[in-house]
């Protein structure tokens, strides 16, 4: 028997026993997403034949909710752990770097799903959803709810104060989730914006995703699935590398 | 049959601003299974440095240490399992209730159905009418007692306590020693540090006093007090001592101590005290106790060299 399970268990509860907070808030926040821009924009943008605004920006919203609360639930309950005091009770029980990063990103990837699939339900009445390839949701969902868990342990565990976090999550996680193409297709960007948004790893997440959803997409799924994957095998071997060496946790 | 702790020539330096810190320098001794071990020293002597080596938090500049003997960082899983650490900062989380974060605790370590030992820690504690209490909801002293039950949850050989005391009050206290106590009697070692000598003197069976990083004296309790030579003059007095006196005196509001060596020692201070117009109360001759000899200790040993 290993303590991984029991870490996952507790990290998942931190969560869910403040889901008013942690999943419900940020439902509302997408619902008023979409009546602001799909009251305002269904009328004026089409962005693939046959799809309408509104059913365009869903699979967005629920992907950027997704990825925002994923990254939110590893990076906060470090940082508090860290801040309160109580990281303590962990470094002192003999948990593998595996077990933290197992605990720390599986919770973060379940809370991105259920906000996710939240966003879904509280939304489906404002347009008709397709899902043309489940299997292609459900796999972007995972790896770029798994990418942005293991960037929040990296934050977490690099962040000293409230306020760093703040930046991290301001001026890199908010822009990068924002200028993914979530409400827009870059095709309707001017070419320099394409090609910076084809920088953009969380753009290939909402891309491949929307495929899932549509059968369309801006580029081919394949080409998002190896640049997810990549992104989420680069950043996972970082996370797992820092939590063996105990940056900033074990001096 | 090893040590139940080695600190093997354990030094830390800091690197800080104004140049390194050496936190410890070349601490080395063992304590031997079963001991009620006592570590004492003024703030910043170095005691929470050692302590964080041994728990794995911290790594020593060079040195080892070894639990029973396991290194702490060579193989930090199995040394954790034989260590509870009490750490010295009041620290809980507040998302769960005291039997939870046991529960969780016990998990951390793989044990799981640990319902019964918890109980037990929570009686042996004081704690059972707050099991399902949320953390939040505790008092300093409550949540101390829950921070020791939770560094008992898996039946540590050694335990280790960093002034697990301060700030809390006395039937606390008494309840935990005696846990404590009967924990150690039963075969645990114990590794104590604490502000209260009167605690280290009854408690613990050796000692080992830290200043600038260095261990000054390590010796049994009993040795240590042999050592203090002289007895003390104790008496109350709401008045200002006469200069010679203060200098030599210990004071602890209005209460003050004298060493003094013999008979004729005695009656001139007394004479000196008259001769000044001090009025004393409650006078008494006592023989030295442990922080008279700690105060000995930390004002007369050399202190430690300038950093290199």
């Amino acid at each position: 028997m290993s303590g991984w399970q029991t870490l996952l268990r507790k990290e998942v509860l931190r969560f869910w026993k403040v889901a008013f907070q942690t999943v419900a808030a940020p439902i509302v926040t997408a619902m008023l997403y979409l009546l602001i821009f799909g009251h305002v924009l269904e009328e004026h943008v089409q962005v693939y034949d046959g799809v309408g605004y509104t059913a365009f920006l869903l699979p967005g919203l629920a992907m950027m909710s997704l990825l925002q609360n994923a990254f939110a639930n590893s990076s906060s309950s470090l940082i508090q752990s860290k801040i309160m005091g109580n990281l303590v009770f962990i470094l002192v029980a003999p948990l593998s770097h595996w077990a933290w990063f197992v605990a720390y990103v599986g919770s973060s990837v379940l809370r991105g799903l259920v906000v996710g699939t939240g966003v879904l339900l509280v939304t489906a009445w404002a347009a008709e959803l397709r899902f043309a390839h489940p299997l292609w949701i459900g796999v972007f969902a995972v790896l770029g709810a798994g990418l942005l868990g293991a960037l929040g342990v990296i934050a977490g565990l690099w962040a000293e104060k409230f306020d760093q976090m703040a930046a991290f999550q301001n001026f890199l996680i908010m822009p990068m989730t924002f200028l993914s193409g979530v409400f827009y297709s870059i095709h309707s960007l001017p070419p320099f914006w394409q090609a910076v948004s084809h920088l953009n790893p969380f753009f290939y997440m909402i891309d491949g995703a929307r495929y899932g959803f549509f059968g369309v997409s801006d580029v081919s799924p394949w080409l998002s699935l190896a640049v997810v994957g990549t992104a989420f095998v680069l950043v996972a071997a970082l996370t797992l590398h820092l939590l063996r060496i105990g940056y900033k946790i074990r001096h | 049959m090893s040590a139940a702790v080695r600190f093997d020539h354990v030094s830390k330096r800091f690197d800080t601003p104004r140049g390194p810190l050496h936190a410890l320098q070349d601490v080395a001794f063992d304590i031997e299974a079963g001991e009620f071990f006592g570590l004492l020293g003024p703030n910043g002597a170095g005691k929470t440095t050692l302590i964080s080596i041994l728990a794995g938090l911290s790594r020593p500049s060079s040195g080892r240490v070894a639990v029973f003997g396991i290194d702490v960082h060579a193989d930090p899983m199995q040394a954790r399992r034989r260590l509870g650490i009490v750490p010295q900062e009041l620290v809980f989380d507040p998302f769960f209730t005291v039997r939870e974060a046991l529960r969780f605790q016990s998990g951390y370590f793989g044990i799981r159905g640990n319902d019964a030992w918890i109980d037990e820690l929570l009686a042996g504690l004081g704690l059972t009418d707050k099991a399902d209490t949320n953390m939040r909801q505790l008092s300093g002293g409550m949540k101390r007692r829950v921070m020791v039950a939770q560094a008992l949850v898996h039946r540590p050989p050694v335990i280790v306590l960093d002034e697990p005391t301060a700030g809390v009050d006395v039937e606390l206290r008494q309840t935990l020693w005696a846990f404590i106590s009967r924990l150690n009697r039963e075969g645990s070692t114990v590794l104590l540090t604490t502000h209260y000598l009167e605690e280290a003197e009854a408690l613990c069976g050796r000692i080992a006093m830290l200043r600038a990083g260095r261990v000054i004296a390590l010796e049994r309790t009993a040795d240590l007090l042999k050592r203090a030579s002289a007895n003390v003059l104790r008496f109350k007095t709401d008045q200002m001592l006469p200069a010679a006196l203060a200098a030599r005196a210990r004071v602890t509001g209005r209460i003050k101590q004298i060493k003094v060596h013999d008979a004729y020692e005695v009656e001139q201070t007394l004479a000196a005290l008259r001769q000044a117009g001090v009025v004393m109360e409650d006078i008494e001759v006592h023989k030295a106790d442990l922080e008279d000899v700690f105060l000995d200790f930390m004002a007369v040993q050399p202190t430690a060299e300038a950093p290199a």
